[in-house]
């Protein structure tokens, strides 16, 4: 079964960061992609840029309306994501519980639909 | 009639675990098994009940069950037979159980109590398929209505498929964490019969006598699991109390005012022997700290004669694994009656209040303790919070009697 794990930490915390701080999560969220490369479960992972680089699109009544930055502004915001595959949710719990940001944020694990 | 029925739901549980295995999905076993009972409904008052109605109702099920699922059961038995056989997963010694049927209901159990869902859906999941209550008793239970406990086991079952829960017992590594799931739902149905939230009726006995039934099964399935022998010394232990909880009005007895003659011996007997069984192994844990504690006060012939310094103890030593608003509470209490109100309140004040939003009990409990401080205007003022949010009429009166009792104190 595929997973999206979402990771969503507040961007608040990472700016408060040391340097060596932020230096060390980068070494470990490597650390974590190297591990899920390893067990053969990631699909595809990538990092987010912060969410004031976002752009949301919404076309309502016909016009369509660009708004600058995320589609809400929420305490923590999603800072990155891995798409697994792993037999079942006890297997996605495990992964997302070693994401580095589990400690500071919050990691959703949300199961891809399947149809058919 | 009303014994089949209590024969159905008596064997919903071995049953509907033994189906999950085969069909593969807790809607097709749940749906199959009531297929078969309606067809026992039909067949037994002209052919008798069989001997064996465990296995009639199974076997019927079994095969209305394929024939529903057509030849999609072999792929759909595929993936738990694999996931069963993942030499990594067994910690239950499958040669000490009696039958297969035990460990059918055991990963059914766990599967019902898996953390992914809140505590709320485990306790009605399992009361559904291993209790083999209906919605409607189950609405009842929870106070809401019967749409939203009916939407809430739909949603729990799509969960359980759409997230991928697995049905299996966890890895030896994971069962302590998991067990304890499973040991807290057992005691959230045995409190949902102990002290009902709303309503005239301070005792629901058969949903006590639901989740004793549930740790005894347990009990026998896992021997050596202190925790789990600690759950039904507890259960045993607070039970033997039901007779004296309430007064022939319907009223809230508390524990010190209790008739001890009327605590049930042989229940304390048996609670008593089996926390020290559990103890012998030398790994205690909250709900053996808890039997601990319900034990003291079992032992105690009068409640002056309550070993409260022993109690504030345990309570210390269950807060520090335990640290949720309902132990701290208790614990106060307990560090009221070994160590004066004053005390108490301070332990309480240490309290996140507003965990206790929605309950009477922590006002209450504040309201008690100045009481016995003699603060009495605080009391009042406590009490009279206390009342706002009391969902439960025996527990009402209590509280509006206290309140009496103080304003005339003040003069009032």
């Amino acid at each position: 079964m595929k997973y999206l794990i979402l990771i969503n930490d507040p961007e608040t915390a990472w700016s408060k960061m040391a340097k060596s701080d932020s230096d060390a999560m980068m070494g470990q969220y490597f650390k974590y992609t190297e591990e899920l490369k390893a067990a053969k479960v990631l699909l595809v992972g990538e990092a987010l840029q912060p969410v004031h680089t976002a752009t949301t699109v919404r076309i309502r009544n016909g016009k369509t309306v660009n708004t600058d930055g995320p589609f809400a502004e929420t305490k923590e915001q999603l800072g990155g994501f891995y798409l697994i595959e792993v037999p079942n949710l006890d297997e996605a719990l495990k992964w997302a519980a070693k994401c580095p940001s589990a400690t500071i944020g919050s990691i959703e694990v949300r199961p891809v639909q399947v149809y058919g | 009639m009303s014994d089949l029925a209590t024969l159905f739901k008596r064997e919903a549980g071995p049953v509907i675990a033994r189906l999950v295995r085969l069909l593969g999905s807790l809607p097709a076993a749940e749906d199959a098994f009531h297929d078969a009972c309606v067809k026992a409904l039909e067949q037994w008052p002209v052919s008798g009940v069989p001997a064996q109605p465990g296995a009639w109702l199974a076997t019927v099920a079994r095969n209305r069950g394929f024939d529903v699922s057509g030849s999609a059961h072999a792929a759909l038995a595929e993936p738990l037979e694999a996931a069963s056989n993942a030499p990594t997963r067994e910690a239950i010694d499958l040669d000490r159980l009696d039958s297969g049927v035990d460990d059918d209901q055991l990963r059914l159990l766990f599967t019902c109590c898996h953390p992914a869902l809140s505590a709320q859906t485990q306790v009605a999941l399992t009361l559904r398929t291993l209790g083999g209550l209906s919605t409607t008793e189950i609405a009842r239970a929870f106070h809401e209505p019967e749409a939203t406990t009916a939407q809430r086991l739909v949603r729990a079952k799509s969960k359980i498929r759409g997230a991928g829960i697995p049905y299996e017992v966890p890895s030896r590594e994971a069962l302590p964490a998991r067990l304890y799931s499973v040991l807290t739902t057992i005691y959230l149905v045995f409190n949902e019969g102990y002290s009902a939230a709303e309503g005239e009726a301070l005792l629901r006995d058969n949903l006590c006598r639901e989740a004793i039934r549930l740790a005894r099964w347990l009990h026998a399935t896992l021997p050596a699991e202190p925790e789990v022998t600690g759950l039904l010394a507890l259960l045993l232990l607070q039970h033997s109390r039901a007779e004296a909880r309430v007064d022939a009005k319907g009223d809230v007895v508390l524990l010190e005012d209790q008739d001890r003659d009327r605590w049930s011996a042989q229940a304390i007997a048996e609670g008593g022997a089996l926390l020290d069984a559990a103890l012998e192994l030398k790994q205690p844990g909250p709900y053996q700290l808890q039997a601990a504690i319900a034990a003291l006060h079992a032992a105690a012939p009068t409640a002056a004669q309550t070993d409260w310094r022993q109690i504030a103890l345990l309570y210390n030593s269950l807060w520090q694994r335990v640290d949720t608003p309902t132990v701290g509470l208790n614990r106060a209490a307990a560090i009221g009656m070994a160590w004066g109100p004053n005390e108490g309140l301070d332990a309480l004040s240490r309290l996140d209040a507003s965990h206790f939003e929605l309950s009477h009990w922590f006002d209450s409990a504040r309201a008690d303790l100045l009481r016995r401080a003699k603060r009495y205007a605080e009391a009042a003022v406590a009490y009279d919070q206390a009342l706002t949010r009391v969902r439960n009429a025996p527990e009402r009166r209590y509280l509006e009697k206290r309140l009496g009792e103080v304003r005339a104190l003040l003069g009032l």
